[in-house]
């Protein structure tokens, strides 16, 4: 079980969180004038990548707050978390 | 008289059922991934369609990815025309594949009950049998009293959270022995002259004008007329190097066995909404496992809540296991889709070939994929009941939303 260190809560147990997935994925500006390609790109496709990920994740259970984390997908390591509207860090 | 060495009296060592290779320099056709769909597509390959100069590229050793980790439930029960067509085929192969391979595989036609727990699930459930009906997938509604009937140790109570208000039964479907069928087509295959090189990982893909011309490993290049992936869990590693995206998301999948016990569970049982589903192992074991780990990863280990959870599913539906311990648990990296159908096809390299999104449920289609994806890589464009699963589905939307559909995954 990861141990996911909340940004308002400190360290928890991943049994408390929910997970949101890829973050920083932005709804489009204008969808109706998006392509197909466009479209299915913003709907399907989220990065997959085997190594440091950003993404979402609730303290569900806690402060029900969203925020984001940098995880390592190979090793499962938590880089650092931040809280919705900051910047990514950049990985260490 | 000199004692004798220790070992000297064992007997000899069992003929190999394959032997390994050294890579060559170039291949007609180079499969990545030595994983059932690996295997079977290299079998039918050499088998339908008379290409032999085929090489497997495993980075492990052969099956030790999800093929030796599955808990190898086989069923045809979906809700969707496209999928109906292309497990059913697999089914029907499951059925001669004994004879077909000459080698023993444990399948064993005990019947797959998928439990409706309430009002929505049972008219989900009827709606999936006549659906199945029609698609000649043999499927019964079975209600509480009957299900009882084909598996007596189902708690039925209707005092429980979750009663039991009746199940689908597809007594067709069942369970094989996930490594035998591994041997078994590794050991056909190699017969044709398929080769096989384990702990070789594909390291990059090589294009030229948009098609691919062979692939970098970790024991060298080595040239393809054709390239077709079968790396499950880490085909979005692989396809990334010719720089293309899918939309499958990798995530751990865990099971459990308990120790050996008496027979007592003589079906397969799936729970969507109590979240377990088990069946018992010709060995005794009893086989269980549930949904994926929520959050993307690569390891192949997961976390132990999720086991607590499918425990306590189990012991619900099932009192009878509280006093079985827990043998062993374990987990594979498993690739999902938005649609929790499998991407088998074309891609945008020529000559480069996907079969990958098979998630959590990709054992039963391993005779039916490897016969589909064989064709599609003999012949440049999809076998029929393939064309459905192409990529492009996800731009033109016509998905095969078997997530809400199937009642269940695996
Ligand atoms: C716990 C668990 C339970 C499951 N239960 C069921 C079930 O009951 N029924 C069912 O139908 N399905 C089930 N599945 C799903 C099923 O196991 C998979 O869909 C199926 O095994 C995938 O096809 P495969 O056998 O070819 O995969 P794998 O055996 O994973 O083969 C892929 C191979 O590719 C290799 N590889 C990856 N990258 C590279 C590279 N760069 N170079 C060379 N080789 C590479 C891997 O090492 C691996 O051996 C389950 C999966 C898991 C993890
Ligand atoms: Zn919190």
């Amino acid at each position: 079980m990861l141990l996911i260190p909340c940004p308002w809560c400190g360290p928890r147990e991943e049994a408390e969180f929910h997970y949101g997935g890829q973050a920083h994925v932005a709804y489009p500006e204008d969808p109706a004038a998006l392509s197909d390609e466009e479209w299915a790109r913003y709907l399907f496709f989220r990065d997959n990548p085997k190594g440091v990920f950003a993404e979402r994740w609730s303290h569900s259970a806690g402060c029900r707050r969203w925020f984001n984390a940098l995880r390592d997908t190979a090793t499962n390591q938590i880089h650092g978390v931040y809280r919705v509207g900051e910047p990514r860090p950049v990985a260490s | 008289m000199s004692p004798r060495p220790p070992g000297a009296d064992l007997p000899e060592h069992p003929d190999r059922l394959w032997n390994a290779a050294e890579p060559k320099s170039s291949y007609d056709v180079v499969i990545v991934g030595g994983g059932g769909h690996g295997l079977a597509t290299a079998y039918y390959l050499a088998k339908n369609h008379g290409i032999t100069n085929v090489a497997v590229l495993e980075r492990g050793w052969l099956a030790g990815g999800n093929m030796a980790r599955n808990t190898t439930i086989i069923r045809s029960n979906y809700l969707w025309d496209e999928s109906a067509g292309i497990y059913e085929h697999a089914l029907k192969l499951w059925e001669g594949l004994e004879d077909e391979l000459d080698y023993p595989l444990l399948f064993s036609q005990r019947g797959v009950l998928n439990l409706a727990h309430s009002l929505q699930d049972v008219r989900d459930s009827v709606r999936r049998v006549e659906a199945n009906r029609l698609n000649g997938v043999d499927a019964e509604w079975l209600d509480p009293r009957q299900v009882k009937e084909v598996c007596p140790i189902v708690e039925i109570s209707p005092d429980v959270r979750y009663p039991v208000m009746g199940a689908t039964f597809q007594p067709r479907a069942g369970i094989a022995k996930h490594d035998y069928v591994a041997w078994g087509f590794a050991r056909a295959a190699a017969a044709l002259g398929v080769e096989f090189i384990e702990n070789c990982e594909v390291t990059g893909l090589r294009v030229s004008d948009g098609r691919v011309t062979g692939v970098e490993t970790t024991r060298g290049s080595i040239a393809a007329g054709r390239v077709a992936l079968c790396a499950a869990g880490h085909t979005s590693v692989v396809a990334a190097t010719a720089g293309i995206d899918l939309p499958l998301q990798s995530h751990p999948l865990q099971a459990l066995v308990s120790e050996l016990l008496e027979p007592v569970h003589p079906t397969v049982v799936m729970s969507n909404a109590v979240h377990v589903y088990v069946s018992q192992a010709h060995k005794g074991e009893l086989v269980m496992g549930a949904g994926i780990d929520a959050a993307n990863s690569y390891r192949q280990r997961g976390a132990f809540h999720i086991i607590e959870q499918q425990m306590a599913a189990a012991l619900e539906l099932f009192p009878i296991f509280a006093r079985a311990h827990v043998l062993r648990t374990w987990g594979g990296v498993v690739d999902v889709t938005p649609d929790a159908s499998p991407i088998v096809g074309l891609s945008p390299v020529d000559g480069l070939y996907l079969n990958c999104g098979w998630g959590t449920g990709g054992f039963k289609a391993t005779p039916g994929v490897g016969w589909c994806f064989a064709h599609t890589v003999a012949h440049d464009e999809p076998h029929p009941l393939a064309a459905p699963f192409s990529l492009d589905r996800f731009v033109t939307g016509a998905l095969v939303d078997e997530h809400g559909a199937a009642a269940v995954a695996h």
